[in-house]
């Protein structure tokens, strides 16, 4: 099922998300399922956090895997609610590989009347080698339901 | 204390008045849905933040690698056009780890638009 085939809401969002900081980061939409998205984050030596090693910042996963947890919670309610997150927390389990693209993976395992909560994993290759797992919540102002 | 080239990527600079400080002017760079900063940006800022602060309290203690083992962030309010301040304050910093908060506000620090907690590993230069 593709994203845009299958809520075309999300299509306009995609070419504004196209645009500002997710574009500056690079992020590409990979794949996606009924609950689920998959962004891409390109290597990038702008986003180096430790000169030294060349590791990227944490900061740009973060803003990944916040992407993709907000994507999952419209491909799971079936359409676009204007919704924020109320909080997110990473484990940083271990340094991005320099030079990989690092895969972020979005999920949304429930949603209330004005809370959707999430999860997701972050790898650089091997999903069973994964280097951050994120959990958190968004909340829509005007509810999702 | 130089920035790494994410910091650079977001735009920040450190106060002239307190170098503890950060600042992340609006632009299309950390833009979120129309109008408003992206949440990754925001934390990004703390994240700079805080790592700011614990170089500076490590360099007392003759410096160290740093590594960030995880954050929790909590957004409070959105960001609106106009620049934003971030710091980060070492609660404890411990022989291998440190514990930091952030925040992040706009026009006033008693409201913040976004605050966070971290725990980093430290590996000691000695």
């Amino acid at each position: 099922m593709s994203l845009l085939s299958s809520l075309p809401e999300l299509e306009k969002y995609l070419r504004d998300g196209g645009s500002g900081h997710g574009r500056r980061l690079g992020l590409r939409y990979l794949e996606n399922g009924p609950d689920w998205v998959e962004l891409a984050l390109p290597y990038s030596p702008d986003q180096i956090g430790d000169p030294e090693s060349g590791v990227i910042a944490s900061g740009p996963i973060l803003s990944m895997m916040d992407m993709a947890t907000s994507l999952s919670v419209w491909l799971k309610l079936g359409g676009f609610r204007s919704h924020a997150t109320l909080d997110l927390r990473v484990d940083y389990l271990r340094p991005a590989t320099p030079g990989k693209t690092v895969i972020g993976r979005g999920e949304c395992y429930r949603i209330t009347r004005s809370i959707a909560f999430v999860r997701g994993q972050a790898h650089d290759g091997n999903p069973e080698d994964p280097l951050a797992h994120v959990a958190g919540t968004f909340m829509a102002l005007e509810g999702y339901q | 204390m130089r920035l790494p080239p994410y910091a650079e990527l977001l735009g920040l600079a450190v106060d002239p008045e307190d170098e503890a400080m950060l600042i992340m002017p609006f632009g299309d760079a950390v833009l979120g849905r129309p109008g408003f900063l992206h949440g990754g940006a925001i934390s990004g800022l703390m994240e700079v933040a805080a790592i700011v602060a614990l170089r500076h309290a490590l360099a007392d203690e003759g410096g160290g690698r740093i590594k960030p083992i995880n954050v929790t962030v909590d957004f409070m309010r959105g960001g609106r056009d106009k620049p934003t301040y971030g710091k980060g304050i070492v609660t404890r910093l411990g022989t291998r780890v440190a514990n930091v908060e952030a925040s992040a506000w706009q026009d006033d620090p008693a409201r913040p638009i976004a605050a966070a907690r971290m725990n980093y590993l430290i590996a000691r230069h000695d």
